[in-house]
């Protein structure tokens, strides 16, 4: 393979508008190769236009990216023969068969029919379809057609995979799959590029994160950073008496070394853990505080521990909620 | 569909499996890039797979061509000429060649509602020849414009039609007619592309056709026409496609007409070709 030292993206300035509809307001981006990459970001953020820019699919109205050290504009072919993508609708012909659509895009890659059958049935084997490979995509349930919406995506064993919210609308259990898979994928030496709303699944899978905001990259860097730098997660308590809460307030806060948020409910309080103050983990740091609140006869009624949500994340970073604007988005969910 | 397909729930639980998919990753040889008639027509594959899953499509190219020959045939046959039989022997050719570029226009709705589907992304995101996807289309569809004017042939044979250039007539005529409707395909790619619902490339194919298809010779002879009306059809395509058919399947010939129907139809491509792929290049 040639050229794998080098970062599999680098875009900068990033720019797209569609009418008054700033989508990618300069993106920089790098991507190592050989990792997972995630976009992390709410409905409307650009995350699709920037992938779609990325993949070759949309010119950029300013700004450069370069996959592979090829210009996606002005090189677009030798991009396109490096990379592939699974958008973030169905990618495959709903009115073919699973394997016809993979014999399709093998004869599309230059395989001769028998060695396209071939390769087609290989895959459908490795995705567990080869039952629902004589049946219709159409006919298929959320978690099958992703997986064949991916095994379409890799029958040429791509240097760089794009996957668009592979797993918005699936259930666990189909979203543990695709976990697995973009594991493989990785493992093999493939770099992936993944959209997401999910800022567990961007913890799961990714190296880097870049998290997208307004068409812009507000934080970029390990989960682990971004994490510390808002606190990896929350916990709630409810106290069964209101009086005692002043008291239980003074008590997490200096267990935790972190401000307490006294809720409307006058009985609750949120607190956040785990951040970089401490080398505990949270729920050490949770364990503690409790321990500390029982011990000055404090009564608890309830208590959660939560990953921060994208949520939190955004009001941690922008100081503003992750509003979802996206009414095309929202349409076409409508739509299906 | 009456069972749990519909469901799609596997049987038993797939469990993604490393190993199984490193052995499908490990890159065999990449094999060079298809050339260009071979991804056309592997996207014309594309296209007769897509009438064998959804049959009803063929519905449009049989039907509609049957009613219009029966339509014309007995509804002007009698005040337009002695009796329905002689009117056939001047109207089939023209019928047919209305009927069949009245279908070239589904190329544009097919591809305006295929083109918002994600699988056209994925085709473009291929290292291939770029104008492949919508050339292999219209392979497909030109299956659907040999069939419609077989359809429309063996109604006017029952009918009583008989072409004096028998079989090498009616075949050269009906190439000829498969050419021009070819390359007018590349008219409704680019409205396919450029409009935006389904609904509104309808009426503009409408707005296109009729004018095109009943201001000609089809249905009477130009010279009982006045003066302006006549200047327009005899520049229009279709007559010039109409008088050419019909001298191939009477037996005879008009080179004018044939050359005018060749001159048009490259310029079909040409035009509508290149501002076809420009818009599918620039989306
Ligand atoms: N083709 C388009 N036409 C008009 N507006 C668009 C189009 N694509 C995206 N947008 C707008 O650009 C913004 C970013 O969209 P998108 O990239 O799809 O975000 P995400 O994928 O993060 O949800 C949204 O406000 C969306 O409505
Ligand atoms: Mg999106």
């Amino acid at each position: 393979m040639k050229r794998t030292t080098g970062p599999a993206i680098e875009a900068e300035g990033l720019t797209r508008s569609f009418g008054d509809t700033r989508a990618l307001a300069g993106i920089d981006l790098r991507v190592p190769a050989g990792t997972v990459y995630g976009l992390l970001g709410p409905n409307g953020a650009g995350k699709t236009t920037a992938v779609r820019v990325l993949a070759t699919l949309l010119r950029p109205d300013g700004g450069r990216a370069r996959v592979f050290g090829h210009d996606v504009v002005t090189e677009a072919d030798a991009v396109r023969a490096r990379m592939s993508l699974t958008g973030q609708y169905a990618s495959v012909d709903e009115d073919l068969t699973g394997l016809e659509n993979l014999m399709l895009l093998a004869r599309l890659l230059g395989h001769r029919k028998p060695a396209a059958r071939e390769r087609a049935e290989g895959m459908l084997a490795a995705f567990g379809l080869t039952d629902a490979a004589d049946r219709q995509v159409k006919k298929y349930s959320g978690g099958m057609r992703r997986r064949i919406d991916i095994a379409a995506s890799i029958l040429n064993t791509p240097d760089l995979l794009f996957l668009d919210e592979p797993t918005t609308g699936l259930d666990p259990r189909s979203r543990n799959q695709v976990w697995e898979i973009v594991r493989a994928v990785v493992a093999h030496g493939t770099t992936v590029l993944l959209t997401t709303q999910y800022l567990d699944e961007a913890d799961q899978l990714a190296g880097r994160i870049a998290v997208v905001d307004h068409g812009r990259v507000i934080a970029e860097g390990t989960p682990g950073e971004l994490k510390s730098s808002v606190g990896s997660g929350s916990i709630h308590l409810r106290l069964r008496d209101p009086g005692q809460r002043p008291e239980a307030e003074r008590l997490l806060q200096a267990a935790l070394g972190v401000p307490v948020q006294l809720e409307p409910d006058p009985v609750a309080l949120t607190a956040r853990v785990g951040g970089a103050g401490s080398d505990l983990d949270a729920s050490a740091q949770a364990a503690r505080a409790l321990g500390d609140l029982a011990h000055a006869g404090i009564v608890v009624d309830d208590f959660s521990l939560g990953q921060p949500s994208l949520d939190e994340v955004f009001l941690a970073l922008t100081d503003h909620p992750a509003v979802t604007s996206d009414e095309r988005d929202d349409e076409l969910e409508a739509a299906r | 569909m009456s069972n749990a397909t519909t469901t799609g729930r596997a049987p038993s639980v797939y469990v993604p499996s490393a190993e199984a998919l490193s052995t499908v990753l490990a890159p065999g040889a990449r094999p060079p890039r298809p050339n260009a008639l071979s991804a056309s027509l592997t996207f014309g594959w594309r296209a007769l797979l897509k009438i064998k899953h959804v049959p009803e499509q063929l519905f449009d190219v049989t039907a509609f061509p049957i009613i219009m020959v029966l339509m014309f045939t007995y509804l002007f046959g009698g005040a337009l000429a002695d009796s329905p039989r002689d009117y056939l022997q001047f109207f089939l050719p023209g019928i047919m060649v209305t009927s069949v570029v009245m279908i070239t226009m589904y190329t544009g709705i097919g591809l305006n509602t295929d083109i918002e589907k994600g699988v056209f992304d994925r085709f473009r995101t291929l290292s291939i020849w770029r104008p492949a996807p919508l050339v292999g289309m219209i392979f497909g569809d030109v299956l659907r414009y040999v069939l419609a004017a077989v359809v429309i042939l063996c109604v006017g044979l029952v009918l009583g039609f008989r072409p004096d250039g028998g079989l090498p007539g009616v075949l050269a005529g009906i190439g000829l007619l498969v050419v021009f409707s070819f390359a007018f395909s590349w008219v409704w790619t680019f409205f396919g592309l450029v409009l935006r619902s389904e609904k509104s490339v309808m009426g503009v194919s409408m707005m296109v056709l009729f004018p095109l298809t009943f201001l000609s010779n089809v249905f009477v002879d130009p010279a009982t026409m006045p003066g302006w009306l006549q200047a327009f059809v005899k520049v229009n395509p279709i007559t010039q496609l109409v008088a050419s058919v019909r001298a191939v399947m009477s037996g005879t010939s008009d080179p004018s007409a044939t050359m005018w129907t060749l001159l048009w139809s490259a310029g079909f491509v040409v035009v509508f070709g290149t501002l076809t792929m420009y818009r599918y290049n620039r989306r």
